[in-house]
C-alpha cells in the first residue's frame, strides 16, 4: 500500500493517451462463501454461471427500463469518454464510461439482439466467456457509480445503472465483492456498516457528551432510542467514531441543542449508508432501508433528518419514499406508506437533509454564529457525487449546491470555489464511492482522486485554501487517506457541520 | 420490372421500420422504471421535464456541455437531415404543401451541410484515439451509409439529374398501391437502395437512440420523489408479499 504514489498532475488538463490493460486484474477481493451466503447469494461461482448470468440479464432488462434503453441507445459518440475520474487517473480505456458499458453491451448484443446473433463481429458482440466475466468483475468494480458521465450523455445514459446491473448479475452467480457484501452482512446483523454494537454505541455517545461539555461548558446531548422524540437522525455510522466525521456529528447535536429540538438516534437504524444500492440489488436496498421505517414507527418520531452522507442522501431523498414510505404523497389506499406518512409532520420535508435543517434555522435567524472562529480556515467545497447528481435539497433544482455553500458562508468568512468545470453537477467523485472504499482497491482510489486533487492544488496555490468541506462520509474517509499521498495535510478535509460546530453560539455565556 | 422490385422492397422496408420501431417503443414503454433516477439538478415538474427533453432533442444540450466538436458536427448533421427529409416530402405530396415549397432552397443546400457534419464525425471516429477505440465496424459503416446516401442524392441534384417528375409519380403511386415506372438511373437506384437499407436496419441498430432518448429515465423523470410516492408494478408486489 505504501508503495502507491500519486500520479503526476497533468500540466495542461488534456485528455490522457490510452494505456490499454493498465488496470487489468486490479479489481477488488472476491467475497468468500460465508459472506455471500449470509446475504442470500450463492457462496461460490456456480457451475452453470453462464446460463444463469444470461437469464439474470434478461430478467433485469425486463425489470429496469433504464438498463434496456441504455443498452440500445448508445451511438458511441464519445461524449462521455473523457469524463470519468478513473479513466483520467488510470488511462485504461476500459475505464471510459462508454467502454465500461460496452463490456455489458457487447454481451447484450450477442444474446438479445438480432444483429448480434447474426453478425457478432460487425456490431461488436461477444459471447459471455470466463474471460469476459472476469473483465466484468474487474472493471465494474472500478466504477464509483458517480453519474458524471450521465450529465454529458446526449441520451442521459447512466453508467451507474449498468454497473449496478452487472454487480447484481455477478452476485446472483456467486461472484460478489468482499467489501460491499461483508458490509451488507454487518448492517443486517448488527445495525450499521462498521459493526458497532448497541452498547458500544451508547458508550461512545456518552463519551461525546463529556467531551463536548469539557470543550464548551454546555450539556449537549446525544440521545439514542428515545421514544416520542420529534426528530430521528439517521447518519452514517462513521460519524460515531471516525475522524473527521465525528466533528460533524457534534455539529448536528449543537444545532439541535441550540434550538431546543428534541431528537434521537436509533440503535436499530444506526446507519444511513445503504450498500444495497452499490450492488444494484433492489431487495437488499429495500431491506436495509426498511430499518429506518421500523425505527421511525417504533420511536413515533415526527421528522426524519439525514446526516452528511452522499449515497445515503441519494437513497433517502430519491428512494426512501418508494422503498419505505418515508416521504409524502402516497395514495390514500396505500396502507403501507400511509401508516408512516400519517405519523410524520408534513409541514417539513420528509426526509430532510441536515443541511436543509440547519439552513432553514439560519434563514429564520434561529441560530447565531461567531464566524471568526473559522477564520483560521480558507474553505472550499467539494460537491459529493451522489448529492450533486442523484438528489436535491430545498425547493428548487440545484438547492443541493447552494444550501451547503450558504451554510459555509453563514458560519465562516473565507470561502473560495474550485474550478467551475469540477463543481456542482460537474463535480468529480472523490475516487472512493460506490463500494470501492477498500484497501484492496488503493491504486484505483489514488488514481481516481487525481482530478479533484489537481483543482484543489490550484486553489491552494492561488488562494491558500486549507480546508475542503464536504458532506459525505465516504468523501471524508477517502480524502483523509488521499491527502497525505498528494502532499496535503490529512486534516484538510472535514464536514460542513464541523464548521457549524466551530462557530455556533450555544447560549448566553 | 425494376419498378416492381423497388416497390416491393419499399413496402417491406417500411413494414420492418414501422413494425420494428413500434415493437421497440412498446417494449420501452412497458418496461417499468422502479426507482426515481433523474440526473439532477432536474426539473421538479412535468412541464419542466418537457422543456428539458425539448432542449435535449432540439439543441443537444448535454452534448453541448460535453464536447463542442461532437456537438457542432452532430447537430449540423441532424438539423440538416431534418431539413433534407422535410424537403423530400415534395415527392410524396400533390400539390406540394406551401411550407415544403418554402424550405426547398434550404433543403437543397442542407445536403451539403449534412455531408459536412457526417465527415466531421467520421474524422473524429477515425483519428481520435479514444473514439477509434470504442468504434465497432458497424459504427463506421453507419457513417459510410449515411455519407453514401447524401453523396448520391447531391449528385442527382447537382450533377447527373434524374427525372424527378417520374420519381414523384412512382412514390405517389406507391402510396396508392399503383406501381408507376421508376427512371432507370444508376444513381437513383443506389440512393433508393441505401435508403431502404437504412429504413430496414433502423429498429435493430444504434439508430434506436432516436426513440430511446424519450424513454431515458435520467432525462424524462421529474425530480419529485419526496412529494409523490413512485411505485412500479413489481416493486409493489414485494410490498404485498412482506407487508410490514
Amino acid at each position: 500500500m505504501s508503495d502507491i504514489t500519486a500520479p503526476a498532475y497533468r500540466v495542461i488538463p488534456i485528455i490522457p493517451a490510452l494505456k490499454p490493460g493498465a488496470m487489468e486484474g486490479k479489481g477488488p477481493f472476491v467475497a468468500s462463501g460465508k459472506i455471500n451466503e449470509a446475504i442470500g447469494f450463492p457462496g461460490q461461482l456456480v457451475e452453470d454461471w453462464h446460463d444463469r448470468a444470461i437469464a439474470k440479464m434478461g430478467e433485469l432488462l425486463s425489470k429496469y427500463r433504464s438498463l434496456k434503453v441504455y443498452m440500445d441507445a448508445c451511438v458511441h459518440c464519445g461524449a462521455c469518454s473523457d469524463k470519468c475520474h478513473y479513466f483520467i487517473g488510470t488511462q485504461d480505456p476500459k475505464n471510459m464510461p462508454v467502454a465500461r458499458q460496452d463490456l455489458m453491451r457487447s454481451v447484450y448484443r450477442r444474446y438479445f439482439t438480432l444483429p448480434g446473433k447474426l453478425f457478432p463481429k460487425l456490431v461488436g458482440a461477444r459471447d459471455l466467456t470466463r474471460e469476459v466475466l472476469d473483465e466484468w468483475y474487474n472493471y465494474f468494480h472500478q466504477c464509483s457509480e458517480c453519474r458524471r458521465c450521465s450529465v454529458f450523455c446526449p441520451y442521459g445514459i447512466d453508467t451507474a445503472e449498468v454497473t449496478m446491473a452487472a454487480r447484481e448479475i455477478l452476485d446472483s452467480i456467486g461472484y460478489g465483492q468482499k467489501y460491499s457484501n461483508e458490509i451488507i452482512g454487518k448492517v443486517h446483523k448488527i445495525g450499521n456498516n462498521l459493526g458497532l454494537p448497541g452498547p458500544a454505541l451508547g458508550d461512545t455517545l456518552e463519551g461525546l457528551e463529556e467531551d463536548v461539555k469539557d470543550a464548551t461548558g454546555f450539556d449537549v446531548r446525544f440521545p439514542i432510542d428515545v421514544k416520542g422524540a420529534e426528530v430521528l437522525l439517521i447518519t452514517p455510522s462513521a460519524d460515531f467514531f471516525a475522524e473527521p466525521h465525528i466533528d460533524s456529528l457534534i455539529g448536528y447535536a449543537k444545532v439541535f441543542h441550540a434550538t431546543g429540538t428534541s431528537w434521537t438516534l436509533s440503535s436499530m437504524a444506526s446507519e444511513a449508508g445503504n450498500f444495497g444500492m452499490f450492488i444494484g440489488n433492489y431487495e437488499q436496498l429495500r431491506k436495509i432501508a426498511l430499518r429506518i421505517r421500523e425505527a421511525a414507527l417504533e420511536l413515533g418520531v415526527k421528522r426524519i433528518v439525514v446526516g452528511e452522507c452522499g449515497h445515503a442522501w441519494r437513497v433517502a431523498y430519491s428512494f426512501w419514499n418508494t422503498l419505505t414510505g418515508v416521504g409524502d404523497g402516497a395514495d390514500p389506499n396505500d396502507k403501507f406508506a400511509q401508516m408512516l406518512q400519517k405519523q410524520l409532520d408534513h409541514r417539513y420535508k420528509q426526509p430532510m437533509h441536515i443541511c436543509e435543517f440547519t439552513w432553514d434555522l439560519i434563514e429564520r435567524n434561529a441560530l447565531s454564529f461567531d464566524k471568526e472562529a473559522n477564520d483560521k480556515h480558507i474553505i472550499t467545497f467539494h460537491d459529493s457525487c451522489n448529492v450533486a447528481r442523484g438528489s436535491r435539497m430545498g425547493d428548487f433544482a440545484g438547492g443541493q449546491f447552494d444550501i451547503p455553500r450558504n451554510i459555509i458562508k453563514a458560519v465562516a468568512n473565507n470561502f473560495v470555489e474550485m474550478s467551475p468545470e469540477t463543481i456542482r453537477e460537474r463535480t468529480f467523485c472523490c475516487g472512493g464511492g460506490g463500494g470501492v472504499l477498500t484497501d484492496d482497491l488503493m491504486e484505483l482510489r489514488v488514481k481516481g482522486a487525481l482530478p479533484r486533487m489537481e483543482v484543489l492544488q490550484q486553489v491552494v496555490d492561488e488562494h491558500g485554501v486549507n480546508f475542503m468541506a464536504t458532506i459525505c462520509a465516504i468523501c471524508k474517509a477517502q480524502f483523509t487517506k488521499m491527502m497525505p499521498i498528494y502532499g496535503f495535510d490529512r486534516r484538510m478535509v472535514g464536514g460542513v457541520h464541523q464548521l457549524v460546530s466551530n462557530a455556533i453560539k450555544l447560549g448566553k455565556e | 420490372m425494376a419498378s416492381a422490385f423497388f416497390a416491393v422492397l419499399f413496402y417491406l422496408a417500411t413494414l420492418a421500420f414501422v413494425v420494428g420501431l413500434l415493437y421497440r417503443i412498446n417494449v420501452y414503454a412497458r418496461t417499468p422504471a422502479p426507482l426515481k433516477i433523474p440526473t439532477t439538478p432536474a426539473p421538479t415538474t412535468r412541464g419542466g421535464v418537457v422543456l428539458r427533453m425539448a432542449r435535449e432533442v432540439v439543441l443537444f444540450e448535454s452534448l453541448f456541455k460535453a464536447n463542442l466538436w461532437i456537438w457542432s458536427m452532430g447537430w449540423l448533421f441532424h438539423a440538416s437531415l431534418a431539413l433534407v427529409l422535410l424537403r423530400h416530402l415534395r415527392y410524396f405530396t400533390e400539390p406540394v404543401w406551401g411550407w415544403v415549397a418554402l424550405i426547398q432552397p434550404f433543403g437543397l443546400y442542407a445536403g451539403f451541410t449534412m455531408l459536412l457534419g457526417l465527415c466531421g464525425l467520421w474524422v473524429r471516429r477515425l483519428f481520435v484515439e479514444r473514439i477509434r477505440y470504442i468504434s465497432t465496424p458497424s459504427d463506421h459503416l453507419m457513417l459510410v451509409l449515411l455519407i453514401a446516401i447524401a453523396v448520391s442524392g447531391l449528385l442527382m441534384q447537382f450533377a447527373v439529374h434524374t427525372d424527378v417528375i417520374a420519381v414523384k409519380s412512382f412514390f405517389l403511386g406507391l402510396m396508392r398501391f399503383d406501381i408507376q415506372p421508376l427512371p432507370a438511373d444508376v444513381l437513383l437506384a443506389v440512393h433508393l437502395l441505401l435508403v431502404l437499407l437504412l429504413l430496414a436496419i433502423f429498429p435493430f441498430s444504434k439508430l434506436l437512440h432516436a426513440p430511446g432518448v424519450f424513454f431515458s429515465p435520467s432525462r424524462n423523470q421529474a425530480d419529485d420523489p419526496r412529494e409523490k410516492r413512485h411505485l412500479s408494478g413489481w416493486a409493489k408486489q414485494l410490498e404485498s408479499e412482506s407487508d410490514k
